[in-house]
């Protein structure tokens, strides 16, 4: 039997290395795709609790999860893809006209 | 070292790899291959926890839709590789340490929690697809209608913004 | 009959009421009237109060023994906790010597101002401050409790700033009148610790309670340093500052900048007998109190002596009086602080009668002159000005101590008394004695210089431009009375010894105590005679050499201060007193408030808090602006770190943790 900790490093890590794409990515995508990342890592940990526990909130959960993360990517693409085209790059740091 | 642990671990190598490729790969459509590889190791890991519909979803979903989403938008906006533009010295400084610091928090937290030592005893399904049904409809009946209610909202939002211009 | 015998005296306040309503009617209606309305207004309040204060005499005289002191409370005027502090005026036989006095020299001044004034600007306001003065200093000796007396006390301060700064267009005039108030108000400081002792110790500011509780207390050891020693010394301070002792006198020379009158109120009769006042009225607490009795005797004396030496020298006839004051002063003190307190009252009588003659009369000299006050200006006057010269002369026998005169009887039984003062030991006493003896000698020798220069001598003055004339009679009547009184008023306090009854020690004994044991008294009647022979003799050899220097040898003067150049310059300079002060205690103050206060703690503290907050909150902003770089990025690393602290938070702090079982 696996323990649930080992599970819970697991989502850890992921999770983790979802932050450092997010913060060092400059591509619009791949920092949305870091989002994502992020959210499985979390899913894994309520699963890796849900069977901890023996209930099925865990799970019920996760299916909201991946439903909200797919409500916001089919938004998120189409604010990126109309951001993209004002813009002209995909590149987040050339997105800056609110500086100061 | 049972056979679950060594499937665990190969799946979990699996998960950590494509999340590491996801970050050191340049084009967003290699980054996004990448993700599908950690999904689908994610479900199944699932399918190892016992969770079956949920690695159902996760494979159909994500896998099927989500990604399938990137990979087109990759495609429309024609990504190309990433450029090196360092406008941001703050990320620059405190990235590193701050994933690490993060990484290390959770692992402490983690490490800590005596949920953990914890060994689940049974291993076999958990009375699945019916109870999750059950209880999606007896209790959470109302985030559920809420969903939907979000997803008519995402349909609209992005039907909105992905319009031409009226020129 | 019952209605008359306590009419008055269950109305005490009308006594003070009067010259106030005189002040608030010439104060606020003054301005537009005529001198002769703004003239009946003043004399008839004052006048009204002196007639009621008589009457009050008379009822008081008629109480039997157990009803005195006589205390009258009208209306509670403070009530905070325990402490208790009514508006109540008290009559005994102290109130009475100083309440003739007050009102009775308060009236003939007033008489005389009428004429000094006439000629001045702002005359409604000289006698509504005068007025106002009369009021307070009624307050300060009917007062039942030392709140009330301390009331006035301020109160008199007050209308001496307004009177010495009443040519306040004058920078001198105006710089004499915040000398004096600041000067008081150190003493003031004093007197009022001294208060606070007495409330501590005796739970009560009331006169009759405390010196009840007093008197049954054990006496404190000589040198010891008790609660009644120390409210004694706190007392005292008030009253070197009132009363222009060492080292409070600085102001009393200045106040000289006041029109004559004042000084001859103020400055002469009443205000500065306020701090003698307070120390025979607190006997009971000062002979519990050796080592005050002790401190108040040395300094009465050296004053006496200090401003006797600085007087020998001044040329102004007016600074020439107000040192004399001083040392006078000081004798009243070393009576006091050597247990002779009737005779310290009845040297202060004394000396309201001449010494204000001395001011109104050479107040007169200075009419006469049209102004010129300075002595080595004037000559050969006596046949000019008659009558002035006549009440002056009076004046002068009187406080050098000439037979049968006023001063006589007084000064005798203080340096009587001060030689057989064994409060330090016997040696202290003679010390005092001598001491004293020579300060009289000096005054005689300054009083009679004063004379001999003003009234005698080559006239040094232009004829053509000062047309000297006699005063009117506005001015010379009250001259005469108060000559009179210098006469004649001595003859209160005849001592036994010359075959009188000494009905003013008698008088004061219900206050003070009764006199001497009858050893002591044997003792000191047989000192009386030689005694008085030394005086008489003192005064004699001031007068010869005054004469000498000034009649006989008029070149001598110039050759003396030739001669002993440096001693006549640190007389004429006072000592550099005033330097002095200004250079240990001023200048540091001032640089205090310049330096550490203002720069410092004002300019650099408060505002640079205020500034400083301002520039914080600019310099943050200009910090935090940062953060608004417009660059996603960045935001993103924002937002970890925020999860971070999250995070923190939710482990670090039990509390905030929302998820139970999950933490430890």
């Amino acid at each position: 039997m696996v323990p649930t900790n080992y599970y819970l490093i697991l989502s850890a890590i992921l999770f983790g290395l979802g932050v450092t794409a997010f913060v060092f990515k400059r591509n619009v995508i791949t920092i949305f795709m870091s989002i994502e990342l992020m959210l499985n890592a979390v899913n894994l940990a309520f699963v890796a609790f849900s069977q901890a526990r023996h209930q099925s909130d865990g799970q019920v959960f996760v299916l909201f999860v991946i439903v909200v993360a797919a409500a916001e990517a089919a938004v998120g693409l189409g604010i990126i893809i109309l951001t993209a085209r004002n813009r002209q790059s995909l590149n987040v740091e050339r997105v800056d006209l609110l500086k100061l | 070292m049972t056979p679950q642990l060594a499937i665990f671990f190969v799946l979990a190598m699996l998960a950590v790899l494509g999340a590491a490729s996801l970050i050191f790969q340049k084009h967003p459509i290699h980054s996004a291959l990448s993700l599908i590889v950690v999904m689908v190791a994610l479900a199944g890991l699932y399918l190892l926890m016992g969770a079956e519909f949920v690695a159902a979803v996760q494979i159909i979903v994500y896998g099927g839709a989500i990604m399938v989403l990137f990979v087109f938008v990759i495609m429309l906006l024609n990504a190309g590789a990433e450029e090196h533009t360092n406008a941001s010295k703050l990320a620059g400084i405190a990235g590193i340490p701050l994933a690490v610091a993060l990484l290390g928090f959770l692992a402490v937290v983690v490490a800590r929690s005596s949920e953990g030592a914890q060994v689940s005893v049974q291993s076999g399904a958990l009375a699945n697809t019916k109870e999750i049904s059950t209880m999606l409809f007896k209790e959470f009946v109302y985030p559920f209608e809420l969903t939907s209610f979000l997803i008519l909202v995402a349909i609209l939002g992005a039907i909105v913004l992905a319009q031409r211009e009226k020129s | 009959m019952p209605l008359l015998d306590h009419l008055i005296l269950d109305h005490l306040w009308i006594i003070p009421l009067l010259p106030l309503l005189g002040s608030a009617i010439n104060g606020l209606l003054g301005s537009k009237w005529p001198k002769k309305i703004v003239n009946s207004v003043a004399l008839g309040s004052t006048g009204l109060s002196f007639l009621v204060a008589v009457e009050a005499v008379r009822e008081f005289l008629q109480l039997a023994p157990d009803h005195t002191p006589w205390v009258q409370s009208y209306f509670t005027w403070i009530a905070a906790g325990n402490f208790r502090a009514d508006f109540a005026l008290q009559i005994d036989q102290l109130t009475v010597v100083m309440l003739m006095v007050v009102t009775g020299v308060g009236f003939l001044i007033h008489i005389y101002s009428t004429g000094y004034m006439a000629h001045e600007g702002g005359y409604y306001r000289f006698f509504s401050y005068l007025n106002l003065f009369m009021f307070f200093m009624l307050i300060l000796v009917m007062a039942a409790n030392y709140s009330l007396l301390f009331v006035g006390w301020e109160g008199v301060g007050l209308c001496s700033y307004l009177l010495i700064g009443f040519y306040f267009l004058r920078k001198s005039a105006a710089d004499a009148g915040k000398k004096a108030f600041i000067v008081n108000r150190i003493g003031d400081f004093g007197f009022m610790l001294g208060m606070f002792l007495l409330f501590r110790e005796f739970g009560t500011l009331d006169f009759v309670t405390v010196f009840q509780k007093a008197g049954g207390m054990p006496p404190d050891a000589l040198g010891h340093l008790g609660t009644l020693t120390a409210a004694c010394l706190l007392l005292f301070m008030g009253a070197t500052g009132k009363s222009a002792q060492l080292p409070l006198y600085v102001w009393l020379p200045d106040a000289m900048e006041g029109p004559t009158p004042v000084s001859a109120l103020i400055h002469a009769a009443t205000m500065v007998t306020a701090g003698v006042y307070v120390v025979a009225r607190s006997h009971v607490l000062f002979t519990h109190a050796p080592t005050a009795m002790l401190v108040v005797a040395v300094v009465g004396c050296a004053t006496a002596i200090f401003a006797a030496s600085i007087g020998l020298v001044q040329t102004d006839i007016k600074k020439v009086l107000a040192y004399s004051t001083v040392s006078q002063l000081g004798y009243m003190f070393l009576a006091c602080g050597v247990g002779a307190f009737s005779a310290g009252i009845f040297h202060l009588m004394t000396h309201a009668f001449f010494k204000a003659l001395l001011f109104l009369a050479a107040g007169s000299v200075i009419h006469a002159m049209g102004g010129e006050q300075d002595m080595s200006k004037m000559g050969g006057l006596s046949k000019k000005i008659k009558w002035t010269y006549l009440t002056m002369l009076a004046a002068t026998l009187a406080i050098t101590g000439a037979p049968l005169f006023a001063g006589f009887f007084s000064k005798d039984a203080i340096l009587l008394a001060a030689f057989q003062s064994e409060n330090g030991g016997a040696a202290t006493g003679h010390t005092l004695y001598a001491v004293g003896l020579f300060a009289a000698l000096l005054t005689s020798f300054y009083m009679f210089r004063l004379i001999f220069l003003t009234f005698f001598g080559k006239q040094r003055y232009d004829e053509h431009h000062v047309h000297v004339h006699e005063s009117p009679w506005s001015m010379l009547g009250p001259l005469v009375i108060l000559a009179v009184l210098s006469i004649f008023g001595g003859w209160f306090a005849l001592p036994a010894f010359w075959g009188g009854p000494d009905y003013f020690a008698n008088f004061l004994a219900p206050v003070f105590g009764g006199g001497e044991s009858a050893a002591a008294e044997a003792a000191s009647h047989a000192l009386e005679l030689p005694f008085a022979g030394i005086a008489v003799l003192t005064a004699l050899i001031g007068f010869g050499i005054a004469f000498w220097l000034y009649i006989s040898r008029p070149g001598k003067p110039e050759e003396l201060a030739k001669s002993m150049r440096g001693a006549y310059t640190t007389l004429l300079n006072k000592y550099y007193v005033d330097e002095l002060y200004a250079a240990v205690i001023v200048k540091p103050l001032i640089w205090l408030s310049t330096i550490v206060l203002w720069k410092f703690i004002d300019v650099a503290g408060i505002d640079g808090t205020v500034n400083g907050i301002a520039s914080t909150a600019t310099s943050v902003g200009d910090t935090v602006r940062h953060t608004q770089s417009g660059n996603t990025r960045s935001y993103a690393v924002w937002v970890v770190i925020g999860a971070l602290v999250v995070i923190a938070i939710i482990f670090f702090w039990p509390a905030a943790a929302p998820v139970s079982g999950m933490v430890r």
